[in-house]
């Protein structure tokens, strides 16, 4: 064929199977990568989903550091039986703000991407310090060593370094992470207090029942109990989020 | 470059490549992989146009189809709905009580009541409602704390206790023996009588009697039959909330009165369905104790 009679000069000059491989290139590359341009276009309208407090944030980064995606995923799938199990399935808007998302594919443990307020605070820490005391049949490792207090000194770079990412931060919430961090683990915050004001409906409080020490378990804890909460779907019209 | 030439043991051409005199044969590849491989371009092209595929500067390609797993899991969920129909709709008017003496109801009840507890309250409560020593109720037995009545128990489940619902169940012990409400000795006097009525012995005539008529009877009630209103737990009896495995009572009942602990529990409502809560309160209710 005439064609692959062409082929041989691209295959024997140097400069054109440069330009050969260089524009196969960039079509595969065109095809690949341009639509992920508007890939947010595509994440539901939802009202409620926040930037993690940076107390939350903190708990966050000890989740990923524990490796807890190893075995808990963090994503209802839309199936009945999921939903029977967990509750509403998980939208992308709900996820918009992890870097790197939780979602996993490994459920050793349950879901957890609905857990928030399903459990008391106090029943997360006697679970995290050892399973067993309050699950007799758990296989989960205990965390006894979350109760050491949180280094928390680079909360403001966390969140800089999110809002380079794209997570909306605002300079007021960078400025504010220190103080914002220790005030909703503080048994005196309240409704009025900057943290909820500047993170809407967020949970205060002690949360491991140390007062005294703002530990990694407080971040943990605070994290786990905002997960799935943000989105009040009794707000949320079906058909528009149908994907 | 050699030429193309045919190759005469194979019978196919070669490609004209050749290094050191060996040559490449131009084998077609079979005609079933290239029809396949064809096909499958076709069928991907087909598939843009059918189902939702591109993001797009306002959204996605919906596609000609139509299609959507969200779409489609409402209608499975509607299908359910449906064919459970005739049972929810007798839970939705029938009371717990009701539901507890309509012998198919009940039955209909403790099956799901039993799946639900399964994954929502027996992380706390434990498989079966055994509680956990020191820390959760145990809900196979006849102590309760807020009542063990089908209706105590249904609105317990829907609003918790001691939590940020309106409704929920709120009471606090106050603790007596911090600052100079009671001294040391006056709080251990008052534990050991507290202890004695547990196991129905009261100390009468002991410093703790007078200090328990004084400072405890407002909640707990003379004689420590406890008052579900006010979530005072019964201490005439051998049960104990906050009792650790290995802890003596006078020791657990010490540290209650001087720094106490106030147990909480989720409310369920919102969370739960109104069924499922009914179903949850019944299946609690057949444990053990119910009232």
């Amino acid at each position: 064929m005439s064609v692959f009679r062409h082929h041989a000069k691209l295959e024997t000059n140097v400069f054109l199977l440069a330009v050969g491989i260089l524009l196969t290139v960039i079509t595969g590359g065109l095809i690949e990568i341009v639509p992920l341009f508007t890939i947010e276009s595509t994440i539901e309208k939802v009202q409620g989903v926040r930037p993690y407090s940076p107390l939350e944030q903190a708990g966050r980064n000890i989740y990923v550091r524990e490796g807890c995606y190893l075995c808990h995923s963090q994503m209802v799938r839309p199936f009945k039986d999921e939903i029977e199990r967990y509750g509403h399935y998980s939208l992308a808007a709900e996820s918009k703000y992890d870097h790197p998302f939780q979602w996993g594919s490994k459920r050793t443990g349950p879901d957890l991407a609905r857990v928030g307020g399903k459990y008391t605070n106090d029943w997360h820490v006697r679970h995290m310090i050892n399973p067993r005391d309050v699950v007799p049949e758990s296989v989960m490792p205990g965390y006894p060593h979350l109760m050491r207090p949180l280094s928390f000194n680079s909360a403001p770079a966390h969140l800089q370094a999110l809002k380079v990412v794209g997570v909306p931060y605002s300079d007021e919430q960078i400025r504010n992470a220190k103080a914002d961090l220790l005030e909703q683990a503080d048994p005196a915050a309240t409704e009025a207090s900057g943290v909820v004001k500047r993170y809407p409906n967020a949970k205060f409080g002690d949360f491991d029942g140390d007062p005294k020490v703002v530990s990694e378990m407080d971040a943990l804890v605070a994290y786990l109990q905002v997960l799935g909460t943000m989105v009040d779907f009794t707000t949320v019209k079906p058909e528009k989020i149908y994907r | 470059m050699a030429s193309m030439e045919k190759d005469s043991v194979s019978g196919q051409m070669t490609t004209g490549h050749e290094w050191d005199g060996i040559k490449e044969l131009n084998t077609p590849l079979p005609k079933w992989w290239v029809y396949v491989f064809w096909a499958c371009v076709v069928w991907s092209v087909a598939y843009w146009v059918a189902m939702p595929t591109w993001p797009t500067i306002n959204g996605y390609t919906e596609g000609m189809l139509g299609y959507s797993s969200r779409a489609e899991l409402d209608n499975e969920l509607k299908a359910q709905k449906q064919a459970r129909g005739a049972w929810l709709a007798k839970f939705q008017t029938a009371s717990v009580e009701d539901i507890a003496k309509d012998k198919t109801l009940l039955n209909y009840a403790l099956v799901g009541g039993k799946v639900s507890f399964g994954e929502n309250c027996s992380a706390c409560h434990g498989s079966g409602g055994v509680g956990v020593a020191g820390a959760y109720p145990r809900l196979a037995d006849d102590e309760w704390i807020w009542g063990g009545t089908l209706a105590e128990i249904e609105q317990t489940i829907k609003f918790g206790v001691r939590n940020e619902h309106a409704d929920s169940r709120q009471s606090e012990m106050l603790p007596f023996g911090t600052g100079d409400a009671l001294s040391a000795e006056q709080v251990g006097q008052l534990a050991d009588y507290v202890v004695s009525l547990s196991t129905k012995t009261p100390a009468a005539g002991s410093p703790g009697e007078a200090i328990f008529a004084e400072r405890c009877t407002a909640c707990h009630q003379e004689g420590g039959v406890g008052s579900k209103d006010l979530g005072a737990p019964a201490l005439n009896n051998a049960i104990w909330l906050w009792k650790g495995n290995n802890q003596a009572a006078k020791d657990m009942v010490v540290a209650q009165i001087t720094k106490p602990k106030h147990g909480s529990m989720p409310a369920w409502a919102g969370r739960l369905d109104d069924n499922t809560i009914k179903m949850l309160a019944v299946y609690v209710h057949s444990l053990g104790g119910g009232q």
